[in-house]
């Protein structure tokens, strides 16, 4: 799919990344200024999975939104279903049990944890290697098969509701996630041999895609992005929801903002939600897993906002009631989509293969960016 | 000059720690499944496939009282319930229970709103069809199929 459009003065040629092309993770289309191998201007176009999320939550009873909160991001559902129902609790002024806000952040780090995973084996195979994603499906798939116990699903997840959650984890959820903390902490080696370590990676991660903290501050970049940049700054840290408050767990950052820092920030992160895990699992309250929540639930007149550290980013919720059970507005802030906006400015003057890699660092969602 | 030699050496050397990874990963067990040629099996009761009525064991027939609290918390509107009066039998009888699995999104609302326990997610997962109308889901039907 090639333009040329040679005229005298002007060398340069059009090229069409995507929406259907492999590394652009979906169907994001990127138009490329090329001059030969270089990129001189990467304009992405976006809307091609345009489902209009916002308008249906603005059409129907607040609860019956959950759904759609998980087909955002799918890769990271869980994260997106918390953000929502935390901002229908803060409007409508909805207790939650504490044993429910535990098994949300043991079930959400989890999510994490197999998001960054799946990133991972992604980012690889757009380097151009082969092997680790077979690794990092395998880890994931352990995560897939604990949720399912206790949300029934493998990926676009409805489990955390109003007031709780769907359902009680079991005995078998508690053994399986700790199975799962000894084998992950096992795996890190091998990621560190076959990814950190070697030297084609290194080669083509190091100082590709440097996003200075100015810059990352401009176009409000977030989650492991800004990290990377050094900026510490993680909404789990810095306006803790739920209950992370009560956990003890550090926030990695990096120190070039290079496509490399972004892989270590992952790699920790993965980590810290390891321990945030084992912390959770082992101070998790007895209790009701539900709350009194009305069936109907009335949004009282005002706004109301609530911001969740997914995957990605900053996921923020932003939400206008009338008194009735509709939202009146109901506008959701997506992480890659400022993640995304830096591309212009980042891949201007570099090789298209570097174009690659950082798209690939950015770990991008599409049907997030598109909502 | 040395730089360039060192950076062969150190190059290579992480080309053989990994290799030393996938060398090792050979010798254990293959977790790859062959599906559709090898079955999995699912994992957990929990397991959401498409919602099926539940038999009330002292009747041997469905244990839905057709109220239709499931049909109204349904976001997708997947769920169609028709009932009639019959002479003799207190309240309603349920005569057609249509499940639209096109449009169902696995949300669980409408387990979650039956209060009679009627409905639960089936374990199904391995579903494929030509045509949308295979996945207009004749519940009813179903429960009786199986007997
Ligand atoms: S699971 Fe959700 S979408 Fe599917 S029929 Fe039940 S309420 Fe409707
Ligand atoms: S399945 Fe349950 S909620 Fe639905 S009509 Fe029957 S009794 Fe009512």
């Amino acid at each position: 799919m090639k333009s040329e459009t040679n005229t005298q003065q002007n060398q340069s040629f059009t090229l069409n990344m995507g929406p259907q092309h492999p590394s652009t993770h979906g169907v994001l289309q990127v138009i490329l200024e090329m001059d030969g191998e270089y990129v001189l201007d990467p304009q992405p176009v976006l809307g091609y999975i345009h489902r209009m999320h916002e308008k249906m939550g603005e059409s129907r009873p607040c609860r019956k939104f959950l759904p759609n909160t998980g087909r955002m991001d799918y890769v990271c559902a869980l994260p997106f279903n918390h953000g929502y129902v935390g901002l229908i609790e803060r409007a409508a002024g909805i207790e939650v049990p504490p044993r429910a806000e535990y098994i949300r952040v043991i079930t959400s780090e989890l999510n994490r944890v197999a998001s960054h995973l799946l990133w991972l084996g992604a980012f690889l195979l757009d380097l151009g290697a082969f092997t680790p994603i077979m690794y990092s499906f395998d880890d994931r798939e352990q995560i897939l098969d604990i949720l399912e116990e206790i949300t029934g699903s493998r990926l676009t997840y409805c489990y955390f509701r109003p007031g709780g959650v769907y359902q009680d984890i079991s005995d078998k959820f508690i053994e399986g996630t700790r199975a799962f903390i000894k084998r992950m902490r096992s795996r890190f080696s091998i990621y560190e041999k076959l990814v950190a370590t070697n030297i084609i990676f290194i080669k083509r991660a190091e100082g590709v895609g440097v996003i200075s903290p100015d810059m990352a501050r401009r176009y409000g970049v977030t989650g492991p992005l800004l990290r990377g940049s050094g900026i510490s700054y993680d909404i789990r840290k810095q306006e803790p929801y739920s209950v992370y408050s009560d956990f003890d767990f550090d926030v990695p950052v990096g120190e070039n903002g290079d496509s490399l820092d972004r892989y270590k920030v992952r790699v920790q992160e993965m980590e810290q939600s390891l321990r945030i895990i084992e912390q959770a699992l082992d101070k998790l309250p007895e209790g009701p897993y539900l709350g009194k929540a009305p069936k109907k639930i009335k949004l009282p007149p005002g706004d109301s906002s609530f911001s969740v550290e997914a995957a990605r980013g900053e996921l923020a919720y932003y939400l206008v009631g009338d008194g009735s059970e509709i939202p009146y507005r109901l506008k959701i802030r997506v992480p890659s989509y400022s993640n995304l906006s830096v591309l212009p400015e980042l891949g201007r003057g570099i090789l298209l293969a570097d174009l690659v890699t950082i798209m690939g660092s950015f770990d991008l969602v599409i049907p997030e960016i598109d909502r | 000059m040395s730089g360039y030699f060192s950076e062969i050496l150190t190059g290579g050397k992480s080309l053989l720690v990994g290799l030393g990874v996938t060398f090792k990963a050979m010798l254990q067990p293959v977790v790859t499944v062959q599906y559709p040629r090898e079955k999995t099996d699912v994992t957990s009761s929990n397991y959401r496939g498409h919602i099926e009525l539940v038999r009330n064991p002292e009747t041997g027939s469905f244990k839905c009282i057709a109220c239709g609290l499931c049909a109204k918390a349904c976001p997708s509107e997947c769920i169609t319930v028709k009932s009639e009066k019959r002479e003799g039998v207190k309240g309603k009888v349920l005569t057609v229970f249509q499940l639209d699995f096109t449009k169902c999104s696995l949300c669980g609302s409408c387990v979650e709103a039956c209060n009679k326990g009627a409905i639960r997610f089936s374990q199904d997962y391995n579903i494929a069809g030509f045509t949308k109308e295979e996945f207009h889901y004749d519940l009813l039907k179903r429960l009786e199929e199986m007997g």
